[in-house]
């Protein structure tokens, strides 16, 4: 099924000039990972090397080499929302998510001027103190 | 009664879609507008024309009750905050929903792109370029004659690539563009087609901003008949800041590493798979329409020097009045923080504001003098960028924002070059020994062939100058932006702040 579902992402982005990272996209977000069996999968049907592919693979922060089940909070550290005191959120942050929630850095969300500033689940969250951000780990 | 909530991702995460549901269970509808930039105030509510912010739902029957006084800020279009703009770029701002055509037919859109039809494309090249419109990135560049460049390049295809990879901190008006007006960067990416001969256009937008992808695609899809037969095609990037850059952009759009490629050939000749391709900002695409509509004239009118127009500036961090505010270039810095801003939210004193993003200048307040413009900012050492300002108050560490600065070139280096690559790694070591006071040497220095070798402690000035050096050369060698500018940061710092660079238990003890 695993295989269907890869060969349907690639199906669809085939045609596509620079298809690579299109289909990497939708590999990540349907598997959460861009495993090594995926790496050789797409280096066939694409006419790459599996270099080239691992290559781009591990360049962008968004492709990961191992699924993670875990929940995931990613939580701005830029410049902005460091003005706007987000480093005396972190260590409480990571005592409420403890092992159970991934908390994900990020620099910048866009969210500038009303930090700190959070995204979960697509959704985004800003104007963060230390409940509130406690009560969004807590409901993941 | 006219409700209307932004659907803005800033007054989503400030709870705007709560509002609207209870707006619903009231019985009312809100219509859902683009923001109107004041995100202090978000939730902005505007009943009537009338504003309220920032509202929680448990505040929607006062505010229909009109016993919401303590949160009324009266007309919203008369706010100082506003009115004191000049909207060429942002006039839709907080009036018109996104993703409806007819709004944005009905408020001036499309009229560039059809008076760039009359004109044909040489003359609107020439229109551009009379604008004295340069690109919005930060590079400055005069869109004009890029656009010339690539029109006048030989070749069978040629490509737009809009740079919607607003990776900068402090910087959200590209996504402000993208998810309230998407419409307005449509027709300027077609005129920008037009002008060059371009069949095909790519919005390069980072995977952080979903709903700005979002709202990118439908009115894609809903302009295609308008803009045909000229294609605008959505692509998604995967959490890699370099690929702001142009370069860098362009090998991930062709599905490669996001590696920096060096120029010449520029990709105004050699782009987008080979091809000529006009590679420019959200901001810069979105401010033609207008110039385009108006008359370059109407345009060129605003600003100073050779800073042309208006920037939309965006006012973050520890900020009282945050959020977006389009203004001709000209305007001083302090004039921006502190009476339009508003100060810190905090309270506390500005000590430092970092202009640019991630890789400007932080500027002291003894500079708030400097004149928001291109030039006046290089002649500086600072850099306007992408026109981001980042607020600090007096509890800020200015060694570890450079130790920052480094640290973050460092984590999104793209590797090509080794100035960038290795010295922001060498940097954030040397920032650590100078804040640790210095070091002894190591076991091979004080070896007896090593004959010339000091044989003190280095102390922290000496490593001081090491950064210095350092700097320069991650300034001068490096192939792109990131590696060239985090100097700006670090440098500005240690130069405006050098106190906090100073370690007291580092004074004595420079024993042989």
């Amino acid at each position: 099924m695993r295989d269907d579902r890869l060969a349907d992402i690639i199906a669809a982005h085939h045609n596509r000039e620079g298809a690579l990272l299109p289909i990497l996209n939708d590999v990540q977000a349907a598997f959460g990972c861009v495993d090594e069996d995926t790496v050789r999968a797409l280096a066939a049907a694409l006419n790459l090397s599996r270099a080239e592919v691992h290559g781009v693979v591990s360049f962008y922060h968004d492709y990961k080499a191992k699924a993670d089940p875990r929940p995931v909070l990613k939580l701005c550290r830029a410049e902005a929302c460091q003005a706007r005191g987000v480093e005396a959120l972190v260590a409480e942050a990571e005592r409420a998510a403890g092992e159970r929630v991934h908390i994900e850095t990020v620099y910048c969300l866009g969210l500038c001027a009303i930090g700190p500033a959070a995204m979960t689940n697509g959704q985004v969250h800003a104007r963060l103190d230390g409940d509130r951000l406690a009560t969004l780990i807590e409901a993941l | 009664m006219t409700i209307r909530i932004s659907d803005d991702a800033a007054a989503l995460a400030c709870g705007a879609d709560a509002v609207a549901e209870a707006f619903a269970k009231a019985g009312r509808t809100a219509e859902r507008v683009s923001s109107w930039g004041m995100h202090w105030l978000e939730p902005l509510v505007e009943v009537d024309g009338i504003g309220y912010g920032p509202v929680m739902p448990d505040r929607v029957g006062d505010i229909l009750a009109g016993r919401a006084d303590d949160l009324r800020i009266g007309a919203v279009a008369e706010h100082p905050f506003i009115k004191s703009q000049q909207r060429l770029t942002f006039a839709r701002f907080g009036k018109t929903r996104p993703l409806s055509l007819d709004d944005y037919a009905a408020t001036g859109g499309w009229k560039g792109l059809e008076r760039a039809r009359a004109l044909g494309a040489d003359d609107t090249i020439a229109e551009v370029l009379a604008s004295g419109l340069r690109g919005r990135g930060g590079a400055g560049f005069p869109a004009g004659i890029k656009w010339r460049t690539v029109a006048d390049a030989p070749g069978p295809r040629k490509f737009i690539v809009c740079n919607a990879d607003e990776g900068d901190s402090g910087t959200f008006a590209d996504r402000m563009v993208m998810e309230g007006d998407p419409f307005m960067l449509i027709e300027g990416l077609a005129i920008a087609g037009l002008a060059v001969g371009a069949g095909k256009a790519y919005v390069y937008i980072r995977s952080e901003y979903p709903h700005a992808i979002a709202k990118m695609e439908a009115a894609a899809a809903l302009a295609s008949p308008i803009i045909a037969p000229f294609e605008v095609e959505i692509r998604t990037g995967a959490g890699a800041y370099v690929c702001g850059e142009e370069t860098s952009l362009l090998n991930s759009l062709e599905g490669k590493r996001g590696e920096v490629r060096a120029k010449p050939p520029l990709p105004a000749h050699e782009g987008l798979f080979g091809c000529p391709t006009v590679i420019n900002n959200v901001l810069t695409l979105a401010a033609v329409p207008f110039v385009l509509a108006e008359g370059a004239k109407a345009y060129a009118d605003y600003g100073m020097g050779r800073s042309r127009g208006t920037m939309p500036v965006q006012l973050a961090g520890n900020i009282r009045h945050g959020g977006l505010y389009e203004i001709a270039f000209g305007i001083t810095l302090g004039a921006l923080v502190n009476e339009i801003g508003g100060g810190t939210a905090s309270g506390r004193p500005v000590r430092a504001v970092q202009v640019g993003g991630p890789l400007g200048a932080y500027v002291p307040v003894s500079q708030f003098d400097l004149p928001f413009d291109y030039e006046a900012f290089a002649a500086a050492d600072g850099l306007i960028g992408h026109g981001g300002i980042v607020v600090f108050d007096d509890s800020v560490d200015m060694a570890r924002q450079a130790r920052f600065a480094m640290q973050f070139c460092a984590v999104e280096s793209c590797g090509k070059c080794t100035p960038c690559r290795i010295g922001a790694v060498r940097g954030v070591e040397t920032i650590d020994r100078l804040m640790a006071g210095g070091r002894t040497r190591g076991a091979v220095e004080n070896l007896p062939q090593i004959h010339n070798a000091p044989r003190r402690k280095r102390a922290a000035e000496d490593e001081v100058a090491l950064l210095r050096d350092l700097c320069e050369t991650m300034k001068f060698g490096s192939l792109c932006a990131l590696g060239g500018f985090t100097p700006y940061p670090v440098l500005s710092a240690l130069n405006h702040f050098p106190e906090d660079f100073v370690v007291e238990s580092a004074a004595e003890g420079n024993a042989a």
